[in-house]
């Protein structure tokens, strides 16, 4: 055992079970029930950080998440975690832990050679320094070396994690003495309960004090008592090593149970996850949440050594650790009494330096005959030490003005520890809207007692400002009772716990945040409100002193309260400061905004299974394995995965694709179309609800016959397109875009529902139910013959844009024909189910003339020959019908003025100078332009450039053996008119890659213009 | 995250099954062409936007379908109940209309 080692009654150490553990490549020891911060301490490890702004060396200074300094890198390789706080890390055997600060080491950091970085970086140094951003580039690098703190795993997570939905009655956050009576009058209610605690066990500050007496038992045994009550009722759930980070509206609370970071890596169970997120939502929630002790502001307050008075506390009889032998403590209030009686009984010499002149009668007498050196109306003016504390100066503070009124003694020490009061902790209750509200006399922001009954949050303890034991069980079982009755459960009283304590009632602390020095702020030694930001109230009173006046600004100009700690020991101390340095009162500073997460939270908790392939669910079509087989490249369009490309051996891309479209040009190809959205309309109103949807007529198509349609908003934009068949009079399916399946339906029902609830028609996606093969080229009715029965395939008797019912391969099959490329072509649709087999047949049926499957590469290629637009690729939403040159989809003279024909007169909607949609021919054959490449009306690109449109999209043509795009560009159609031709207007620039290629604007539709080959 | 009360399946489900169908009671002008272009554009665009209650449509997209009619605070997330949409316009009217 080291020699910061005493055995303590009521410790959480196992001195049975030494562990080994590394820290910056040294061994260490410790044992079961440490954190790695305890563990440090024991083994007299002080410096274990450099400081973010001036390199100065810092220690431990909480005992918790507040912990601003003692950030670690754990473990190394795939399984590294980044900025873990010591004082969080439970030792396991074999732990490897380093500085996360220090550059180049930790012994000697860059920053703090002779402080002559301290003397250039006052608050807002950045903002100052690099407002020439010219100087930015060449100081990045440089700076982020040496200002970083972790490194973030450079390889896969090999690990897992859950999520857990949960509801409660009631969730009580905070397993302290506050949270296990909550939840022991809750639980013996009846009430179905979840009791959440961050650490591993609960208990609370009274792990911290394990002599303190509760209805005349012990802590440690009341404890005992409450937990194993706790844990036998089946209706209550009790969460360790699991910490509510987030409450949002309705009560939903977000906690991470850590399952295994406190197991050595090999010991971790591989099926296991590493953490789970819990959603937990409850109809009551009760925040239990503590308060943190904050420390007081003084010179040189920062050297290693000197922490908070609760800390020192904690690790005295919690761990069993005696961070000194001397120990100086300081304070404002009674908070610290009874660990300076502790101190003394552990075998230290005590000094204890109160501000007040005066202070609690019953406390004095207990410190005094314990042998503790009170020294009252003493301030510490600094800090004596380096890399570890070896003394402070002290000052005699005026009994009431915040100045110095004389020297006092020097003080030797070699540990310090401070309280300025206690901060609760109010996050929380701050997440969903709520303010915490300044008391006065205890010097904190507190939440009310009775919580939000509205939103049946309920806050109990500390949180609620009672400090003291009894005040906050009293104030716990009040609380809980007004809870249970407002369930209509009345409270035995007969089996209420008796929570008198031993602990003198409290008096006021006095207000004091940061100990004068007799200087002007600025001039004596640098005193930190913010270790992890090394924020000093010098910088405070600068950033006022600059005119800085709201805190959520002075907060960003200082960077107070930033970083993985969120200023759970600063904030308040700047509040107060700020306030000071504005000389207005601390409620007229406020607080900053308390925002989710309460502390970090890893990416991997918040993903959970949605990762990887779980991330979104991935939809494949009932040919999917036929193109697996075939060795096709795929892409993903939307849930969708579809074909890309079907690559013969030694293809690329282009050569596959160039292939691909001149098969089905010139024979035939086929292409997997099944994950068109469909819905299928029913009703004797469809054709009038088709009518008011569409821009197009519906009156006269005749079952049997298909429509292409376009689909507008009632801003007369298009927002979707597809072709809708007519089945019988009152049935009709519609085909939409890929990707807008389920934007589209919603959109209808929302127009049935809201607007024409009158209309008889039924909605149902049918997406998933059918499976459509498109088959496509001069020699597609070939094909289709040899295998499709009880339909005359004929030209004359099976038109473009008709439907027939029949069977492929002998299953029932609704063909359309209806072509997406120009070319004569068949959409075959069949049940699902049939799916693989129809595709199979008609590769067979196709195999003696060459039969060719394509994706989705070649679609847009043939798509993009013949000017057929894809919605969402070359329209944005601010795309008119007319300004695609499709006013043929349009019927102006239907009765009922459709979703958008108003809006086509409205004068933005009508006027000239509109981006249109045109064809783009490069002047040289082989450019294939970049799409989004701006369209600009000279090759000279001196600004400013007036950029009149963008390319849609671009591609190589095989057909026609050179580029060609599609592209919105203002007045297009009147560009590539016969006017525009002769005035020249047809010719501009297409600018992409720094580089400006002349285009001809011209018709969209590059091959078969007049339409011919749809229609043999 | 809210729990909205669907009206039509008569329980209550998390925020994930529901859609925002913006806000509600805004009905499409009957003749659109007798409208001037600033009665339109009003139709088209224009929203209370209050801070304070607002009678707003969800539908419940993987459950029923269905539109319907809640009332929720913008400022403090309360809701104060949800209906189907004839059942909403009469509590509405019954406010007379009021945000």
């Amino acid at each position: 055992m080291t020699s910061f080692r005493v055995r303590r009654p009521g410790a959480r150490i196992d001195f049975e079970k030494p562990l080994s553990f590394s820290f910056d490549g040294q061994p260490y020891s410790g044992f079961a029930g440490d954190t790695l911060a305890s563990a440090l301490l024991a083994n007299g490890v002080r410096m274990l950080a450099r400081s973010f702004k001036y390199g100065r060396p810092r220690g431990i200074v909480g005992s918790g998440p507040e912990e601003p300094n003692a950030l670690m890198q754990i473990e190394t390789g795939a399984h590294t975690i980044p900025n873990l706080k010591a004082t969080q890390v439970e030792l396991y055997d074999g732990l490897t832990a380093r500085r996360t600060t220090g550059y180049p080491t930790l012994e000697f950091d860059l920053k703090s050679i002779g402080g002559v970085f301290a003397r250039f970086m006052p608050a807002g140094f950045y903002y100052k320094t690099f407002q020439n951003q010219k100087l930015w580039p060449k100081f990045e690098h440089i700076i982020r070396q040496a200002a970083g703190y972790g490194s973030a795993p450079a390889e896969p997570d090999p690990e897992t994690y859950d999520h857990s939905h949960r509801h409660a009655q009631v969730l009580v956050v905070g397993g302290g003495a506050s949270g296990l009576l909550a939840a022991l009058a809750a639980g013996r209610a009846g009430l179905k309960v979840v009791l959440l605690d961050e650490q591993k066990e609960c208990g609370g500050w009274l792990l911290s004090s394990p002599y303190s007496i509760i209805g005349g038992k012990a802590a440690d045994a009341w404890l005992k008592i409450v937990i194993g009550e706790l844990q036998s009722m089946p209706n209550v759930e009790v969460l360790t090593r699991t910490s509510a980070f987030a409450l949002h509206d309705m009560n939903l609370v977000l906690a991470v149970e850590q399952l295994q970071d406190h197991l050595p890596l090999a010991e971790r169970a591989v099926n296991r996850p590493r953490q789970r997120l819990h959603r937990i939502r409850a109809e009551s929630v009760v925040l239990a949440t503590g308060a943190i002790e904050r420390p007081l502001v003084f010179g040189n307050n920062d050297v290693p050594g000197i922490m908070t008075a609760s800390a020192l506390t904690t690790y005295l009889n919690r761990y069993g650790v005696a961070v000194g032998k001397r120990v100086l403590l300081h304070t404002s209030n009674d908070h610290v009494y009874q660990g300076a009686c502790d101190l003394i009984r552990a075998g230290c010499e005590v000094v204890l330096a109160d501000a007040r002149a005066r202070v609690n009668p019953a406390w004095e007498k207990r410190a005094r005959a314990a042998g503790v050196d009170l020294r009252l109306g003493y301030g510490i003016s600094f800090a004596r030490g380096g890399r570890e504390v070896n003394g402070a100066q002290l000052v005699k503070l005026d009994a009431g003005q915040n100045v110095v009124t004389g020297t006092g003694p020097s003080i030797d020490c070699d540990a310090l520890g401070s309280s300025g009061g206690l901060s609760p902790t109010v996050h929380l209750y701050c997440h969903d809207g709520g303010r915490p509200h300044w008391d006065e006399e205890k010097l904190a922001f507190v939440v009310p007692a009775t919580g939000r009954a509205k939103s049946r949050i309920y806050c109990v303890g500390a949180v609620t400002g009672e400090f003291g034991l009894q005040q906050a069980l009293e104030q716990t079982q009040r609380t809980i009772g007004d809870l249970l009755a407002s369930l209509g459960k009345p409270t035995d009283t007969t089996s209420a716990v008796d929570v008198r304590t031993d602990e003198p009632q409290t008096v006021p602390p006095r207000r004091i945040f940061r100990i004068p020095d007799g200087k002007r702020e600025g001039h004596g030694k640098k005193a930190f409100v913010d270790f992890q930001n090394d924020v000093s109230a010098a910088d405070i009173h600068l950033a006022v002193r600059e005119n800085y006046r709201s805190i959520e600004h002075i907060k960003r100009y200082t960077a107070l309260g930033f970083g993985t700690d969120q200023g759970k020991l600063s904030n308040v101390n700047g509040f107060a400061i700020a306030a000071d340095a504005r000389g207005v009162s601390i409620p007229e500073v406020g607080t900053t905004t308390y925002r989710p997460a309460y502390s970090p939270v890893t990416f991997g908790t918040l993903a959970g299974l949605h990762a990887d392939e779980t991330f979104e669910p991935r939809r494949y079509s009932a040919m999917h394995a036929c193109h697996v087989a075939r060795g096709a490249e795929f892409e993903p369009v939307g849930q969708w995965l579809r074909p890309w490309y079907f690559p013969l051996p030694g293809e690329d891309m282009h050569a596959a694709v160039r292939r691909e479209c001149l098969a089905a040009r010139r024979g035939v190809g086929i292409m997997d179309a099944s994950t068109l959205g469909k819905i299928d309309l029913r009703g004797k109103d469809v054709r009038e609800f088709l009518g008011r949807v569409y821009a197009n007529d519906w009156a006269k198509l005749a079952p049997g016959k298909c429509r292409y349609g376009l689909m507008l908003d009632e801003n007369g934009m298009v927002m979707d397109d597809g072709v809708t068949a007519c089945i019988t009079d009152d049935h009709f399916v519609m085909t939409t875009t890929t990707g807008g399946a389920a934007r589209v339906l919603s959109w209808l029902e929302k127009w049935h529902q809201t607007e024409w609830p009158d209309l008889d028609v039924y909605m149902t996606s049918v997406t998933d139910h059918w499976a459509t093969a498109a088959i496509v080229g001069p020699k597609s009715r070939e094909v289709l013959a040899k295998v499709c029965a009880g339909i005359d395939l004929s030209s004359s008797a099976f038109k473009f844009m008709d439907w027939r019912e029949g069977t492929v391969a002998g299953i029932p099959a609704r063909v359309f024909r209806i072509s997406f490329s120009g070319e004569l072509a068949f959409e075959v649709n069949v049940d699902a189910n049939y799916g693989h087999y129809v595709w199979e047949a008609l590769m067979d049926a196709g195999g003696e003339f060459g039969i060719t499957p394509y994706g989705t590469e070649t679609m847009h290629v043939l798509r993009a020959e013949k000017g057929f637009i894809i919605v969402g690729q070359d329209t944005d939403g601010s795309m008119t019908p007319l300004d695609l040159d499709m006013a043929w989809a349009v019927s102006m003279k239907k009765p009922f003025s459709f979703i958008g024909k108003r809006s086509f007169a409205r004068s933005d909607t009508a006027g000239p100078n509109r981006k249109q949609l045109v064809g783009l021919l490069t002047e040289d054959p082989e450019i294939v332009l970049a799409e989004g490449a701006q369209i600009i009306e000279r090759a000279d690109t001196a600004p400013p450039v007036p950029m009149l449109g963008h390319v849609t999209s671009s591609y190589y043509s095989p057909e026609l053996k050179r580029s060609i795009a599609l592209a919105v560009v203002r007045d297009g159609i009147n560009r590539r008119s016969e006017e525009g031709r002769k005035a020249g207007r047809n010719v501009l620039y297409a600018h992409a890659g720094g580089k400006a290629h002349k285009v001809r604007l011209v018709s969209p539709v590059f091959v078969d213009p007049k339409g011919e080959r749809q229609n043999v | 995250m809210f729990v909205f009360f669907c009206p039509h399946c008569g329980e209550n489900r998390e925020e994930e099954e529901f859609g925002y169908g913006g806000e509600a009671f805004i009905p499409r002008p009957s003749a659109p062409e007798t409208l001037d272009d600033d009665a339109w554009g009003d139709y088209l665009f224009m929203r209370k936007n209050p801070k304070g209650w607002h009678w707003e449509m969800w539908s419940h997209n993987t459950g029923c379908r269905k539109f319907f009619v809640v009332k929720r605070n913008t400022a403090t997330n309360a809701i104060a109940g949800s209906w189907t949409l004839s059942d909403g316009r009469k509590a509405y009217d019954a406010e007379g209309g009021a945000t």
